[in-house]
């Protein structure tokens, strides 16, 4: 998936994180972390953030992420939200529950 | 007379004969409350005359809570008066105290000893502020090291918003329902009973006698009248309310319900709900209970909110035992129900006593962290950093007869139950019954509550098993690193040490 | 293998936001045996996209327990509803909500791309079950039609914001849905699946609640829709059988037993034959009480 604009999705509310997405043409996905839980929780946050962009195909981006103890369902929510928006796309990529 | 003619009066005293001098003024009471009284000029004075020096423990109360003033300005002017390695021992620290940091760093403060410490304060302290560690007392610990002299006050330095001249203080104004109000001085009690000197700060003198009074002008050495000694909205604001959020009132319903299977709610029982607001809420349900029943608690003990004070009102609780009173309408109770009773910390919770935290028959706890052994942890956050107060919560869950924690499994991705806490500050063994939004456990310890619970129809699941559903929720935490400085070290109601707090590392 | 049951306890369906992860993750915690995410009112126009994305992602992850879960899709004509079932199909939703259905078409379209989606995925095609909410009167005067119009309908429901605006009139004491409310209810009698009732929005008025649901539950549904967890334990007091009633239940079952041990067809009680729909009142009674009993329905 290719990243043409910024964009950002989620919010400031507890249990949520608000994630912002600006494409960038080399460097991989580059995180900024923001998090009430980042002793405990950060690498984790920041492992599903890769993730999820890698499954959509993203090879580079500059990620902010601000959370506020999100579940990591809600991060990959998230996260993909702002990237399908940075992407301009509606071409979801659905799968079957296990 | 001769004395000598009086059988045994060595034994009754010898100490002569009377002269018939007597000591006796004309002048008006009013006239001579005005020359001779315990008020000095300001603060500096009341400090030079106390004798305060170098190394000496100084003590302040909480009962102004986040609204303090006094300790902020009485540990400025010891900075500015020179003053150099003093203990501070609080019988609370709340973020409003972030200005202590400047005190240690200078060197006039080296040694802390407190219940709890919140804010910047604590954040600093957790990443190694002190060299020598901060002691942790429970509200009956402190009680208790004051009395038996493990813990020497020099000079206590209490903040009262009601005194009279003679040093008669109390904790709001007979004359003066608009002043500040703090209800309760339960803590200040003990500190004025104990320490070498005592000096009374307020913000209004009243008229002699200010009664009745929370502390006896026999304990008071100094009066200063200062402007400020807080914020009255920091201090303590109308009633507090039940909690609105759906998931405490689940946990609070479940707690209340635990209580009466358990056998504990019958006529004349006894009870101490703890701060939180799943734990204030049980009152809610149990009140319900109590009017359907027909029942009636003998007395309601502890810090003490609007919701206790209403019960009373209502005649549902005969007497309330106050140690601290939580909001403006339990201090307004105090002022006003003579069956509100204000109690000093040894009274409350001091384990050198059968105090009164030994005749509850239940407590409801709060709880940061709770484990597989039932060990609690109120003092430190799950990173390891001091946020929380130990307050009455070792004292009353080994008091109590059943001690029912409630928490949420999580609080947001902070999983509440354990498999270790970061700080025990409540042994397990004190623990009964956890009551969480997804289940409830009884302590092994307690099998015939495990059967009663069960018998009446609610769930009770293990320990191991609600700690499975934390992690699986919210998946494991990375452990918290820690140095080997100790920053901290907690001790257990009777001061012994239970734990240590660590320096965290970055 | 089918991801609904017909016939089973409904007494109460919470209503969740389907863009709020706070009451995503916590909403399981609650008594109500429904569970419904919503992705059409209550999620902004220009949410909808993070919205779907979030329950998607809830629905694959989050462990509900033995509750029944219904996602309320965006209506079709919007072209957001079959975006939303292309994401809550796969991932595992029990009944789909279909919004402001206004006639037995509208049903027979969604279950066409429910069809189509299931095939896509090698989901087996029916799996997935649906529900109808009328919400006009147009829905209303058709109810029997759409309670017939698919299999996979477990109950048709009333919305009555929507269709009280429509009849020109607002919410008042009840008697403005009296006729939806019984058309709606003889409809889904005559389908033999389950009515469902609107929701009561004053969450702090609990006596009008109660009011409502006791309403609701003497004309003969199943039960209602709630918005706040408050609701749900004085709901499934409503529902609770009276003693009498629960005695005769027992009593009846127990004369079946017996009947059953003698190797007689015939079960009679006092006399009288127990005929079929006696007993199956007297088991829905039963089963209304042991749910009513229990004070959490949490795994052990």
């Amino acid at each position: 998936m290719k990243l043409k604009v910024p964009s950002t999705a989620g919010t400031m509310e507890s249990n949520d994180v608000l994630v912002s997405i600006k494409p960038a043409k080399s460097g991989g996905i580059q995180i900024a972390l923001q998090s009430n839980v980042m002793q405990q929780y950060g690498r984790r946050i920041r492992e599903v953030i890769t993730e999820t962009l890698e499954e959509l195909g993203v090879e580079n981006a500059e990620v902010e992420a601000t959370d506020k103890g999100a579940l990591d369902c809600t991060i990959r929510a998230r996260v993909a939200a702002a990237a399908y928006r940075a992407a301009e796309s509606s071409d979801y990529h659905w799968e079957a529950k296990k | 007379m001769d004395l000598k003619k009086i059988p045994h009066i060595e034994e009754i005293g010898n100490r002569g004969v009377c002269s018939g001098k007597v000591t006796k003024t004309s002048a008006t009471f009013d006239e001579r409350t005005k020359g001779e009284n315990k008020i000095v000029k300001d603060l500096k004075t009341a400090i030079l005359a106390s004798g305060l020096k170098d190394g000496m423990t100084v003590s302040f109360h909480h009962h102004f809570r986040n609204g303090d003033h006094v300790l902020n300005f009485v540990m400025d002017t010891l900075a500015e008066m020179g003053f150099k390695n003093l203990t501070v021992a609080a019988s609370s620290l709340a973020g409003v105290h972030a200005p202590l940091i400047q005190h240690i760093k200078n060197g006039v403060v080296t040694h802390i000893e407190t219940s709890g410490l919140r804010g910047e304060l604590a954040e600093e302290i957790s990443r190694g502020l002190m060299e020598f560690p901060i002691v942790f007392r429970s509200h009956g610990g402190r009680a208790a090291a004051i009395e038996s002299g493990l813990l020497h006050i020099d000079v206590a330095f209490l903040g009262a918003p009601s005194c009279d001249p003679y040093g008669n203080a109390n904790g709001y104004s007979r004359e003066d329902d608009d002043g500040i109000a703090c209800g309760s001085l339960g803590y200040a009690r003990t500190d004025a009973k104990y320490a070498d000197h005592v000096i009374v700060l307020t913000n209004h003198i009243v008229p002699y006698p200010n009664a009745p009074f929370a502390i006896p002008e026999s304990s008071v050495d100094y009066v200063v009248e200062v402007e400020d000694i807080g914020d009255p909205a920091g201090i303590m604001s109308g009633a507090t309310r039940y909690t609105k959020n759906p998931k405490e009132l689940k946990i609070a319903e479940t707690a209340a319900n635990v209580v009466e299977a358990a056998g504990y709610l019958y006529n004349g029982f006894t009870m101490q709900m703890g701060s939180g607001g799943a734990s204030l809420a049980v009152a809610r349900f149990l009140r319900q209970k109590m009017i359907d029943q027909g029942i009636h608690a003998r007395f309601a003990l502890g810090g003490i909110t609007s919701q206790i004070c209403a019960m009373h009102e209502e005649g549902l609780i005969d007497k309330i035992l106050d140690v601290q009173s939580f909001d403006l309408d339990a201090a307004l109770s105090l002022k006003k129900n003579h069956l509100h009773q204000q109690i000093d910390a040894v009274y409350y919770a001091s384990y050198l006593h059968n105090s009164a935290v030994n005749k509850l028959d239940f407590v409801i706890l709060s709880a940061l962290e709770i484990d597989t052994d039932f060990n609690v942890n109120v003092l430190t956050g799950s990173d390891g950093v001091i946020r929380g107060a130990i307050g009455g919560h070792p004292d009353t869950a080994e008091g109590a007869s059943l001690s029912v924690i409630v928490a949420p499994l999580c609080r947001g991705r902070i999983p509440c139950v354990v498999d270790h806490v970061q700080t025990v500050i409540t042994p397990g063994a004190a623990v009964d019954v956890l009551v969480t939004d997804q289940g409830v456990a009884v302590n092994p310890n307690r099998p015939e509550i495990a059967e009663k619970l069960k018998a009446a129809g609610i769930r009770v699941t293990t320990i191991e098993k609600l700690r499975d559903r934390a992690y699986a929720e919210v998946g494991m935490p990375d452990p918290i690193h820690y140095t080997d400085k100790i920053v901290g070290v907690a001790m257990y109601r009777d001061n012994t040490v239970i734990d240590v707090i660590r320096q965290i590392e970055e | 293998m089918k991801r609904y049951t017909k016939d089973r306890l409904r007494r109460s369906m919470m209503f969740v936001p389907g863009n709020n992860p706070g009451m995503i993750r916590d909403v399981h915690i609650y008594p109500a045996d429904s569970i419904m995410f919503d992705l059409e009112d209550s999620v902004a126009y220009t949410e909808k996209d993070t919205a779907r994305l979030l329950v998607y992602n809830a629905l694959k992850t989050l462990n509900f327990g033995n509750k029944e879960i219904v996602v309320r899709i965006n209506d079709l004509s919007s072209g957001l509803g079959v975006m939303d079932l292309e994401a809550i199909v796969p991932a595992g939703v029990h009944v789909v909500r279909l919004p402001k259905t206004d006639s037995a078409q509208d049903v027979i379209d969604c279950e066409k791309e429910i069809a189509r989606i299931e095939r896509k995925h090698g989901i087996e095609v029916g799996s997935t079950g649906m529900m109808a909410a009328i919400e006009s009167a147009n829905g209303v005067l058709n109810a029997r039609e759409i309670a017939h119009a698919s299999d996979r309908l477990i109950g048709i429901a009333l919305g009555a914001e929507d269709y009280v605006t429509d009849l020109k009139t607002t919410r008042a004491d009840g008697i403005e849905l009296l006729f939806a409310r019984s058309m709606i209810l003889n409809a889904a009698r005559s389908a033999g699946i389950a009515a469902l009732d609107t929701v009561y929005s004053d969450v702090n008025n609990e006596e009008g609640f109660i009011a409502e649901a006791t309403l609701i539950k003497k004309l003969g549904f199943d039960g209602k829709s709630v918005i706040n967890p408050r609701q749900i334990a004085p709901l499934h007091k409503v529902f609770m059988p009276s003693e009498k009633d629960l005695n005769k239940a027992y009593a009846i079952m127990e004369a079946i037993e017996d009947a059953k041990k003698r190797g007689s067809g015939v079960a009679s009680l006092k006399g009288k034959m127990i005929d079929k729909p006696v007993v199956l009142r007297a088991q829905r009674l039963i089963a209304l009480h042991e749910a009513g009993l229990r004070m959490d329905d949490g795994e052990d």
